[in-house]
């Protein structure tokens, strides 16, 4: 089944988008992914685009390609995210901007265009990225939790306008892991946020590819508009 | 093939391709630039709108590789719908190629 699903992730030079690409590499896919920057492995399997996921002609360009050459897209994980640890009386307009154009701007225009790709084969999974920091109202992360509510209410509407193609639109929540997007948070501020879930621990990949994996089968067509939160939140 | 023979047939094989899509049992679009596509007497839906918005963007980034977006504000603000008729969009894509060329 999964032989020739072709599958597109977001943000795979590091991190949990690194690992995506390597577990569903793994599990048969033909997977793409993307970066700003150039990534340091190479895959078989694996096709690689630089680009900003906000820059409408590079995204643009990138699905081109990939009508071109595969025809088809069955799986989107718009996993490609910043995050900003800061007071709000000291969060500047710059920041701001990087995160949504990121964050929102982003995940928007991947949904937008491979939902073009998905909507002539009548089957689609998107996978969008929220946070637990949403729902938890984290203070210090005013603006990166607004851009995952955004998130949010982009799969939720996205999940009604796209039903009738046949593409499912769902979220993952994950709770922190140990990757550089919680590099600089004191430990006692972890202890703090791990205690607020109903399961006191860091998440894993694993944990994130579990959910991605019940969310793309084919027998999930079915469940659609969802933001399914880790660790109990 | 000249350019807007070749815009024609962008939108004919845009065409094609949502008809593939209609049930057999419903009217199906025919190529002609008299054909209403969209509002009173229209054979399109909303939904069936969307789609061929999106089938001919595709056709012409193939047949001209460039990369237009039909249905944007400007499209929508025009007193007379560019998607009411086969004729009317070409009219409207003739001219946002004109502009994006200059």
């Amino acid at each position: 089944m999964t032989e020739n699903q072709i599958m597109l992730i977001t943000g795979t030079r590091k991190g949990i988008g690194k690992y995506l690409v390597e577990y569903y590499v793994e599990k048969g896919f033909e997977v793409i992914g993307c970066s700003r920057n150039v990534i340091d492995f190479e895959l078989k399997h694996y096709q690689h685009f630089c680009l900003d996921v906000a820059d409408e002609v590079k995204v643009r360009e990138m699905f081109a390609e990939i009508r071109r050459q595969y025809g088809k897209l069955d799986v989107l994980i718009n996993n490609a995210g910043i995050a900003s640890m800061n007071h709000v009386l000291l969060t500047p307009l710059s920041t701001i901007k990087k995160i949504l154009n990121t964050n929102v701007v982003g995940t928007f225009l991947f949904c937008r265009e491979a939902a073009k790709l998905m909507q002539k084969k009548h089957f689609g999974r998107i996978v969008n990225f929220a946070t637990v920091a949403t729902p938890l109202k984290l203070e210090g992360e005013a603006i990166y939790a607004a851009s995952k509510a955004s998130v949010v209410s982009l799969t939720e509407v996205l999940a009604r306008e796209l039903a009738d193609m046949k593409i499912t639109v769902n979220a993952v929540g994950p709770t922190p892991i140990k990757t550089d997007l919680i590099r600089s948070v004191p430990q006692e501020k972890m202890d703090a946020l791990l205690n607020r879930q109903a399961i006191h621990r860091f998440g894993e990949f694993k944990d994130i590819s579990n959910v991605i994996d019940f969310l793309i089968r084919p027998e999930s067509d079915f469940v659609t508009g969802q933001v399914i939160y880790l660790g109990g939140v | 093939m000249s350019d807007s023979n070749k815009l024609t047939q962008a939108i004919f094989d845009a065409i094609d391709e949502i008809n593939e899509q209609i049930p057999k049992e419903q009217q199906r679009l025919t190529k002609s630039v008299d054909t209403v596509l969209f509002g009173e007497s229209g054979k399109l839906d909303s939904l069936g709108l969307v789609n061929l918005i999106v089938a001919t963007e595709q056709k012409l980034e193939e047949l001209f590789e460039i990369s237009i977006t039909l249905a944007d504000e400007k499209a929508m603000s025009q007193k007379n719908s560019p998607f009411r008729t086969v004729g009317t969009l070409t009219e409207y894509i003739s001219k946002l190629m004109e502009e994006k060329i200059q």
